[in-house]
């Protein structure tokens, strides 16, 4: 925003702008999603803290190393990698207008996400039914909850991502889908962080713990 | 009105209602420290805050409107000497009071054995500091002696001059012991512990209670501490001697449920394992020590087997503990070494006989029982017959 | 009906939750109820609800909802304020085995609803509704960065308020204090729906804080009009941008804490709990590391409010300009840093206690300086006494003894002898009142003339002034005295006598602030019935330094007809001194944002999901949240969200300004 904020040439002092300059759509909204990121950042931030704090209190019941597998972990892991790949590859289309292209990575980036999430949920399931619910020790709780929210926010953005799906469907890649699309995108690249930290931290530090 | 003019003021105000500024003049030489240290800092900050306002009130008034006599200087708006002078002044007494903070708080901190019983006197090292185990419970105060094998309900007393070793746990929630005349309050936490150390100087009475809210019947939760002298102190104990009874697990499981206003109880013997099962929490029979515990998790937990070693919770304080969308409520059970060692019999020991929900006074029954929740959701515990 | 059908419809809502057998809550209810009924039927009478609907509930004007967010904060402030009357008269008449008129189960719930709304729905809409109003204007803007977030955000609020009212006919509030510390607010010792009200309540309003906050924070940093660098932004701009930031960086901390604890009492996880390995402490831990910042969240924007009234009433520039932005950058930055002040005596150690003792002193170096900069933006100025600068004055008076207490109560040793105390209690309400009401009712008479274009009444101001500041000390300068002498908070029956008088004293005390609040409304009221005398027609009735007094009183929907240019850090000053000549011709069609009823429906769903889920209403919780889910999709696919004022109407409007300007010469 470069406006002449000098006196003019007749030396008058300028007070107003005789143009209406609105600032175009979206002008706060990159800035407004950074900063709702970084709100969600410190949830994750103190859900790690809670782990930190509960994670070795396993009320003489099972430890990481006797729960978690570390080759479906990876291939989860993987899941998000690359959905967090086939994501970049949509916006590169996107950039190029191409809206069938677009389309198909945003569909391939979804899968992905399912899959990932698909694998987790069958995670939990095979950990509650040998008994490691929640409710067995700290550790399980704090893993839980954490894990959770990261998969609750991986299912929010599959919502998501199949709603902006149909509107570029209806409307086509306007100005303000592709701000939509690149929202989206910094949420989920977020959530890939995210995710690397719980990789770390939880799983393979939890079973060298 | 300054907190200066409230000092003033403490003569009338004593004279006009008999008021006890114990905080202000305490009988124990800790507290006696920490009240020190409120009035040294009170008077460091006085320094810069009564020339504050008194600047206050000169600029309100000398500004005024309508004396235009004042100077008025609308565009000044910087002094880079003042600006100086006004983040200077503050931090220097800041500094000063940070010195004094980090010393008084080493110096006072409740977990270090006393070095001085009085300003002028230093520790009798042939005496041994008399040992007090405190817990709070709802609501009351259970003190062990575990020196003398007594124990009582709400009732505290030491001999003068003698230092005194607070272990201090809690039953079920937080609550903070706090005897003014003697030393300043300490959290009091079920399945930990905190420290206090203390002395007394004067022989008297004074009040004691919680200072942390925990329920209905908070308000009761006080009891007198007496300073006596060594005499007086043997009589005290005597007199919980002769008192008789036993305060074993059992008993404590009856002790612990809520009660209001209770009045002292003695007790002339007692388990001498209580205080520790107490602070793991694991006075029940069966439930596996908070201690035990940790020193599983500290090797790494107990693997799969650390799955099914959970019961379902029969007995509890209160009548329900279970939530509406998770399975029955369980303990960890104990894997009975270090609770009830070789030889020594548990078989005495149990827990009440009415295991029917427990109720304190000014509890009312929750009238609400959850649908059959595991049977969508988690857990497939067996319900217990809570 | 079978009781299990009954259970799935109802969940544990019965009739026996209803306080049928309380006469003072069943009196209060008729009250209320006949109340709302007189109030719902004249608006269905003078037929306002579709004016209502349309220019206040769908509206996205920051103006409107600023001035909703203070109806809220006073609405709220009379229920608040009617608990600490009740605890005043229990703690007055409960001597020499007087049990007092309260019982436990009430008394438990009074004191830990006092806290809630004062702090939530008392300051907090107080706060941000001079924020919503005033920023935008001073920073020469039309709106916020995000007008429909803007009324989702207030809407969320007034959810949250919502519940905490019903608590007091359906069910029960949390007996627990105000932040609800396990294990004494887990399910084993709170099983009723009390924390469950609690939680919910301030989850709701959570949201709509945390969205506020990022809100404010776009609205400062991008819409600021040209030529008004950072450093150019007028003070209370500063201060609610700091605010923000820590709300945004606070408030998730907060949300999370109370998931954990809602986690912990529905699902029975073990983060709070004694056994499995869970800890109390931590919950301590975290809900202080949100609630200290909160403090400042809610003191900052008041010192803002100081700055500006105090060089607009002492026609005098901002002594020390920019240490007073520095001094308010520091404060926001130490104020995470000294969270375990408040449980000193859990037994941390030592070093760790002097640590943040120290760093909670060190806050006070900055504070310090502000007072300073204020004290010396009054030397050589012409103060004039105007009921915002005899609210100013009365909080630098009463702000240094709570500041000094402060301090006094960061040092460890000192704590341990009054930590919990009725000292604490006094200290506490001394800034808080001091600081943060003060500063809003210096803020409401300030910037009222500018929301409705006539000013409050001096008379009445003045009353609610006298006794409110009065009320004040004598209602706290006896609770410090009772710290002295070792009495503890919370308190419900006492025994000894001698301690009778102090709470006496306070007493009324109380009732010396209860005259204050009232002279409050009856100031609003004769203010209104006196408006065509009381007429600001100038926009600028102080003579004052900043933008928002550039435009009419009220300002127009757009705020200006030409977006400003700033050359001043007191903008509107410099351009009356330079003699600015207001623009009569060139105007042209404005781009606005347009109402929307999306943020009342979804912040509705979301009340009705959290009443749900404390009743354990499950298929109503789900409902809401599926429908909720639906609505805010919904909303995504509506591309056409602004309109354009046609330049006729804004011609219309200035030159109706014109008119009247030119009448008052």
């Amino acid at each position: 925003m470069t406006v002449a904020v000098n006196p003019t040439q007749t030396g008058e002092p300028v007070f107003y702008l005789a143009d209406e300059h609105p600032h175009p759509e979206g002008w706060s909204t990159s800035l407004g999603f950074w900063i709702y990121l970084m709100s969600d950042c410190l949830i994750f931030a103190i859900l790690f803290a809670t782990f930190g704090v509960l994670g070795g209190n396993y009320a003489a019941g099972p430890a990481p190393k006797d729960l978690f597998d570390l080759n479906l972990v990876a291939v989860n892991t993987s899941m998000l990698l690359l959905s967090s790949i086939t994501y970049g590859f949509a916006m590169l289309t996107m950039q190029q207008n191409k809206i069938a292209q677009t389309q198909v990575w945003l569909a391939i980036t979804g899968l992905f996400g399912a899959a990932f999430i698909g694998i987790e949920l069958t995670e939990f399931a095979h950990m509650i039914h040998e008994g490691a619910t929640p409710q067995r020790s700290a550790f399980l709780s704090a893993f839980f909850t954490l894990v959770g929210t990261h998969g609750l926010h991986v299912s929010c953005g599959l919502i998501w991502l199949v709603t902006l799906m149909v509107q570029v469907w209806k409307f086509g890649l306007i100005e303000a889908n592709r701000r939509r699309l690149m929202c989206l995108s910094m949420f989920w690249h977020f959530l890939d962080v995210v995710w690397i930290g719980v990789f770390t931290f939880v799983y393979l530090l939890g079973v060298l713990r | 009105m300054s907190r200066l003019k409230i000092l003033a003021l403490l003569p009338l105000a004593a004279a006009l209602s008999g008021c006890d500024y114990v905080v202000l003049a305490p009988a124990g030489d800790i507290a006696a420290q920490q009240r020190d240290l409120v009035i040294i800092s009170t008077v460091l900050m006085l320094l810069i805050v009564v020339p504050v306002m008194a600047l206050t009130v000169l600029f309100a008034w000398r500004y005024r409107q309508s004396n235009t006599e004042a100077r008025y200087e609308p565009d000044w708006d910087h002094s880079t000497k003042l600006e100086l002078v006004i983040w200077s002044a503050p931090l220097l007494i800041i500094v000063c009071l940070g010195a004094l903070t980090w010393m008084g708080t080493h110096l006072l901190d409740p977990y270090r054995t006393l070095g001085r019983i009085h300003a002028d006197r230093a520790v009798d090292q042939s005496k041994a500091p008399l040992e007090v185990d405190v817990v709070a419970l709802d609501w009351k105060w259970l003190f062990i002696y575990p020196d003398y094998g007594i124990a009582t309900v709400n009732d505290l007393a030491a001999p003068v001059d003698r230092p005194i070793n607070f272990r201090i746990t809690a039953s079920s929630v937080m609550n903070s012991f706090y005897i003014p005349a003697l030393a300043g309050q300490i959290y009091a936490m079920p399945g930990m512990e905190t420290k206090l150390h203390a002395v007394v100087n004067h022989a008297g009475t004074y009040k004691g209670f919680s200072a942390n809210y925990s329920g209905a019947g908070f308000s009761g939760m006080h009891f007198d501490f007496q300073g006596l002298d060594d005499k007086g102190f043997d009589d005290w104990v005597a007199k919980a001697k002769s008192a008789g009874g036993s305060l074993g697990r059992a008993e404590y499981l009856q002790l612990e449920k809520p009660s209001q206003n209770e009045p002292v109880r003695r007790w002339g013997t007692i388990d001498a394992d209580l205080y520790r099962l107490i602070l793991n929490m694991c006075v029940e029979t069966g439930k596996m020590c908070q201690s035990e515990m940790m020193a599983i998790d500290a090797k790494g937990g107990n693997g799969h087997q650390g799955l099914n070693n959970t019961l379902p919770l029969a007995y509890d304080k209160y009548a329900r503990r279970g939530t509406a969308l998770g399975p029955e409520p369980t303990f960890v059970a104990g894997t009975c070494t270090p609770d009830a060692p070789q030889g020594k019999t548990t078989a005495s020991i149990t827990a009440p006989v009415d295991t029917a929900p427990l109720l304190g006074a000014g509890l009312k029954r929750p009238s609400f029982t959850p649908l059959k929740s595991s049977s969508f959701f988690l857990g497939q515990r067996p319900k217990s017959d809570s | 009906m079978s009781p299990d059908l009954l259970k799935l419809i109802f969940g544990r809502l019965g009739f026996e939750s209803l306080p049928l057998h309380e006469p003072i809550v069943v009196g209060t209810f008729v009250a209320v109820a006949l109340g709302g009924a007189v109030l719902l039927g004249g608006l269905t009478y003078f037929r306002l609800w579709g004016y209502l609907w349309r220019e206040w509930f769908t509206t996205v004007d920051h103006k409107r909802i600023g001035i909703m967010y203070m109806i809220l904060g006073i609405v709220m402030l009379l229920r608040g304020f009617a608990d600490a009357l009740m605890m005043r008269g229990q703690q007055m008449l409960a001597f020499g085995g007087s049990e007092g008129y309260l019982n436990a189960h009430h008394y438990d719930q009074v004191f830990t609803a006092h806290g809630v709304i004062m702090i939530f729905f008392v300051a907090m809409p107080l706060v941000t509704g001079l924020m919503n109003y005033v920023v935008p204007l001073q920073i020469g803007a039309r709106d916020v960065s995000f007008p429909f977030l803007n009324n989702f955000s207030f809407w969320m609020t007034v959810g949250g308020a919502v519940l905490v009212m019903a608590s007091l006919f359906i069910g029960e509030f949390a007996r627990t204090g105000w932040l609800a510390y396990p294990p004494l607010s887990n399910i084993g010792y709170s099983p009723d729906v009390g924390v469950d009200y609690y939680i919910w309540a301030l989850q709701v309003a959570g949201v709509g804080t945390t969205l506020s906050g990022i809100n404010l924070i776009c609205t400062i940093v991008k819409l600021r009009c040209p030529g008004m660098t950072m450093m150019k932004m007028p003070v209370f701009t500063w201060t609610s941008l700091c605010t923000n930031v820590l709300i945004v960086a606070s408030f998730p901390v907060l949300t999370v804490v109370l998931a954990l604890l809602s986690l912990d009492r529905y699902v029975g996880t073990n983060f709070f709990t004694n056994d499995f390995g869970g800890s109390p402490m931590m919950y301590v831990n975290l809900i202080w590391i949100w609630g200290h910042p909160e403090v400042y969240i809610l003191v900052l924007p008041a010192f803002g409010i100081f700055s500006e009234v105090t060089s607009t009433f002492s026609g005098k520039r901002l002594f020390g300009y920019t240490s007073m932005v520095y001094a308010t950058v520091v404060i926001t930055i130490l104020s995470y840093l000294v969270w375990l002040h408040h449980f000193f005596t859990m037994g941390s150690g030592a070093s760790v206690n002097s640590f943040f003792g120290i760093t909670t002193m060190i806050i006070s170096i900055p504070t310090g300086a502000k007072m300073f900069n204020w004290l010396f933006t009054m030397y050589r100025g012409r103060i004039r006494y105007e009921l915002p600068m005899m609210w100013t004055i009365a909080f630098m008076l009463t702000f240094v003894i709570g500041g000094m207490t402060g301090v006094l109560l960061a040092v460890p040793p000192a704590d341990f002898v009054l930590h919990n105390s009725l000292f604490l209690i006094a200290h506490f309400h001394n800034v808080i009142i001091g600081g943060v009401v003060f500063g809003a009712f210096a803020g409401i008479n300030y910037w009222f003339p500018k929301a409705f274009g006539f000013k409050l009444d001096p008379f009445w101001g003045k009353m609610s002034f006298w006794f409110w500041v009065t009320g004040f000390y004598l209602a706290f300068m006896p609770l410090y005295v009772l710290g002295l002498m070792g009495v503890t908070r919370r308190l419900r029956v006492f025994d000894d006598p001698s301690l009778q008088i102090w709470f006496v004293i306070a007493a009324i005390g109380a009732v010396f602030v209860f005259i204050g609040i009232l002279s409050m409304l009856m100031q609003f009221a004769v203010s209104f019935l006196k408006r065509e005398q009381l007429k600001d027609v100038t926009g600028d009735p102080w003579d004052a330094r900043t933008l928002e007094w550039a435009t009419s009183s009220p300002p127009p929907d757009y705020n200006f007809a030409f977006t400003p240019v700033v050359h001043d850090n007191d903008a509107w000053w410099d351009m009356k001194r330079r003699g600015y000549q207001r623009p009569l011709t060139g105007f042209r069609p404005i781009h606005m944002p347009s109402s929307t009823g999306t943020g009342i429906i979804l912040a509705g769903l979301a009340t009705a999901m959290g009443f749900g889920l404390i009743w354990y209403i499950w298929w109503l919780a789900a409902l809401s949240f599926i429908a909720m889910l639906a609505v805010g999709i919904g909303h995504t696919f509506n591309y056409h969200r602004d309109f354009d004022i046609p330049a006729e109407d804004v011609i219309r409007t200035e030159d109706a300004r014109t008119k009247l300007l030119a009448g008052a010469k």
